[in-house]
């Protein structure tokens, strides 16, 4: 089970609520859009995808073969 | 589908080609929104045996963008289409989604004999304090001395109580939540569609555009943790003085009662009794 965290950029509107309340502070907002600014330190909490009015980031989990 | 970039949440519960919705940058509407649709997916309804009834207001564009039976109706009027829903096909599962406004002033009267029935409707109201779509006009639940465009030197009125109203009226499930409190949020979407009579909702929003402007409350994020850090729970509350809770926003569950629930009633008080021509 692989998770990767994805961003709709289409539907931001770079509230910044994300951002704010990420727990290891790995999201920022750079020209009215949200961008992962530290990967590694991303823990696919997906508290970003709970708390986005727009439904513009969120944690997707892929199965991975093997 | 597969070309939109959403998650499986709203893939499933949402009309994707309706996004981005018309919400300003920040409201606590989409919150709430998808928080809901986290519920009724959670509780394990049928799709299509849920139908979502909303009036006028921002709040009530939310049903455009839900991929269930939607019915968007007139000013005020959410629960009586969603009255008329119910009585007509009593298998449905009726939510209405509404506003302060809707729901407690032009609606106002709707809302508590809905309650007095307890008529199986889930009505979450999404309560930003402000008419939004209008104009940031000051609606029942504006906090008194609070600035609107139609109370530039403050609101005189006092605040309506949502959760003290609903109790009073007869709604059987009550709770208040925020836009902030996402996980108790759904939980309590979740309770709250579970109960067969009227439950209510008091879902608190932020509205960074109007109210928020208005009084100097900041930006969707400085509002959000304006929720956070005056949130308390019902129990905490109990404990505490008048003046200590002032200005708080007091979260949980109200009222969880159960109660019979008007269809059923009509059905056996009424329905059986003409069908097997009992004589009045």
């Amino acid at each position: 089970m692989a998770k990767t965290l994805k961003i709709n950029t289409a539907w931001c509107k770079g509230c910044g609520i994300c951002a704010e309340f990420c727990p290891p502070k790995v999201l920022d907002i750079v020209r009215e859009k949200v961008v992962l600014k530290d990967m590694d330190k991303c823990t696919k909490c997906a508290l970003c995808e709970l708390r986005c009015p727009d439904f513009a980031i969120y944690v997707e989990t892929e199965e991975v073969a093997g | 589908m597969a070309d939109i970039m959403a998650s499986n949440l709203i893939r499933q519960t949402f009309r994707t080609d309706k996004l981005p919705h018309i919400w300003c940058q920040g409201c606590g509407h989409g919150v709430l929104m998808r928080a809901a649709a986290q519920a009724i997916l959670n509780v394990g309804f049928d799709p299509d045996k849920v139908c979502i009834v909303s009036g006028i207001g921002c709040s009530s564009r939310a049903p455009g963008y839900m991929n269930y039976n939607t019915l968007h109706t007139t000013h005020g009027r959410a629960i009586a289409f969603a009255t008329g829903v119910k009585l007509a096909k009593p298998e449905l599962h009726v939510i209405v989604m509404t506003g302060d406004g809707d729901a407690a002033a032009i609606g106002g009267n709707h809302f508590i004999h809905a309650a007095r029935r307890n008529i199986g409707i889930t009505t979450i109201v999404f309560n930003n304090s402000i008419y939004g779509m209008t104009g940031g006009q000051y609606s029942p639940t504006t906090p008194m001395y609070d600035t609107a465009t139609t109370a530039p030197y403050g609101n005189i009125e006092q605040t309506f109580d949502l959760c003290k109203l609903a109790d009073a009226s007869g709604a059987s499930y009550v709770a208040r939540t925020t836009a902030y409190h996402v996980p108790q949020a759904i939980k309590i979407f979740e309770k709250a569609l579970l109960n067969k009579g009227f439950s209510v909702v008091d879902a608190i929003s932020g509205c960074p555009t109007y109210y928020g402007r208005k009084n100097k409350k900041g930006n969707a994020v400085q509002m959000m943790k304006w929720m956070k850090d005056n949130s308390i729970d019902f129990k905490t509350a109990e404990k505490m003085t008048a003046d200590e809770i002032k200005d708080k926003i007091i979260t949980g569950e109200y009222k969880n009662a159960p109660a019979p629930e008007y269809c059923e009633i009509y059905q056996k008080e009424v329905i059986d009794k003409v069908l097997k021509g009992d004589a009045i």
